[in-house]
């Protein structure tokens, strides 16, 4: 085991390659794994942030779903109550229609029927007379017996 | 026959120990050492040039893969190597993460640094023992050793430079007299002890690299040894005992490297704590 220069020759070539592993290995690696571990820490992120987004993006839309959804049950109600108010709306009009509408047939009925009746009176006195001119197949005092009988059709 | 079988066995052995050395030996001046004893008779002023060879070239490939996949790093799907590269990268920063607490971007790096290339020079423990000395034997080269951190002078000369770091970061961050105060008036605040004081810390401090360095040595040229052992058995026997012995060195391969590089980031964060 000779101690001799080699001691100091190995001292020299262990200072030139800490140097140069100093000066030219370390930075790009090390700045190389750095930055890959910064990319995937950004993709990681957006990743999240992006899911965050869907996230949010899908309570809107239920948020807006659920909106409309009230809105549209809304207009229905809204229609449904126009409708049957029209409904009855129609309905008394028909009614008032209807009734109108009897009030004048009864109306025309009961103009008939006087009508009717005043003529029922006029002949009714006219057939007595002849039904009792045939009876008694003679002439009667054809006025005073007409008093009469007008006296008795205006009771009918 | 018997006797000459041991020659061999010691021969074989000693070969495979040797560095591959170059120095100015006292007869001879500047030249590559021919023996063991040659090497020896070199003292300092000699270089394990397989040593270093293999070192920056196991450097270089961490360097280039690292490089490689930090150019074509981009944020988008990885491919194989980057993955790879990332997984170890990521492990290297968590580590950091937990065990220093101060804040110094030259840390995390430097760990990666030692991780990574102490692991590739352990690695090379598992190319079998005789492949490549085989190999540059029949180019004419004498000794080659190829497992550099089972030779003292790697691990140590990386624990030097841990141990100028952790100096260097001692001064910066405590100021030179705060450093010097931690090291006299610690653990016994009165200057009476500053004497007993100054022993013990200057022993704590010069025991880290010197730990550092000798435990990789020494868990490394263990299994190396083992290894140049097992292949002295006959050729149909090796494996019996050298794929056990290899499975687990896949084991203490990674488990040194990350022990060293754990321990350097522990030393240079008390470095960089006030006490």
């Amino acid at each position: 085991m000779n101690i001799n220069m080699t001691l100091i020759g190995q001292t020299i070539a262990f200072a030139i390659f800490v140097w140069f592993c100093i000066k030219y290995v370390w930075p790009p690696i090390s700045s190389a794994l750095h930055e890959r571990q910064k990319k995937i820490a950004d993709g990681l992120d957006a990743a999240s942030r992006a899911s965050r987004d869907l996230e949010l993006a899908q309570e809107q839309a239920a948020e807006t779903l659920r909106e409309t959804k009230q809105q549209a049950s809304e207009i229905l109600e809204q229609a449904n109550k126009r409708s049957a108010q029209m409904i009855e709306e129609a309905r008394e009009q028909a009614r008032a229609e209807g009734e109108r509408l009897v009030a004048s047939a009864r109306a025309e009925i009961d103009q008939e029927i006087n009508r009717a009746k005043d003529e029922l009176r006029s002949q009714v006195a006219t057939l007595a007379m002849v039904g009792a001119e045939r009876v008694l197949e003679a002439s009667i005092d054809e006025k005073a017996h007409r008093e009469m009988l007008d006296k008795l059709a205006a009771e009918l | 026959m018997a006797a000459d079988n041991e020659i061999s066995a010691i021969y074989y052995i000693q070969h495979h120990l040797q560095n591959l050395t170059f120095g100015k030996h006292p007869d001879n001046g500047w030249s590559w050492a021919s023996t063991s004893q040659e090497a020896t008779d070199m003292g300092f002023w000699a270089i394990h040039v397989d040593t270093m060879g293999w070192s920056i070239a196991m450097g270089a490939l961490f360097i280039a893969l690292f490089r490689k996949a930090g150019k074509a790093a981009t944020t988008g799907v990885p491919g194989m190597l980057q993955n790879a590269v990332e997984m170890v990268f990521e492990f290297i920063e968590n580590l950091t993460r937990s065990t220093f607490h101060g804040k110094n971007p030259a840390i995390a790096p430097l760990a990666l640094t030692l991780f990574m290339w102490i692991l590739l020079m352990n690695s090379l423990k598992l190319i079998p023992v005789d492949y490549i000395p085989e190999m540059f034997g029949r180019l004419g080269v004498g000794y080659m050793k190829i497992v550099p951190t089972t030779d003292v002078n790697a691990t140590l000369g990386i624990a030097l430079g841990v141990f100028l770091l952790i100096i260097y970061y001692s001064c910066k961050v405590k100021g030179v007299g705060g450093f010097a105060k931690e090291l006299s008036l610690t653990p016994f605040n009165h200057w009476l002890l500053i004497p007993f004081n100054l022993v013990l810390e200057v022993v704590g401090l010069l025991v880290k690299p010197i730990s550092l360095g000798l435990r990789l040595f020494g868990n490394m040229f263990a299994g190396e040894v083992i290894f140049i052992l097992i292949a002295l058995l006959p050729f149909w026997a090796i494996w019996v005992l050298d794929v056990p012995w290899a499975i687990f060195h896949i084991l203490v391969v990674s488990l040194q490297a990350f022990i060293f590089t754990t321990l350097s980031i522990v030393y240079l964060s008390a470095a960089h704590e006030h006490h």
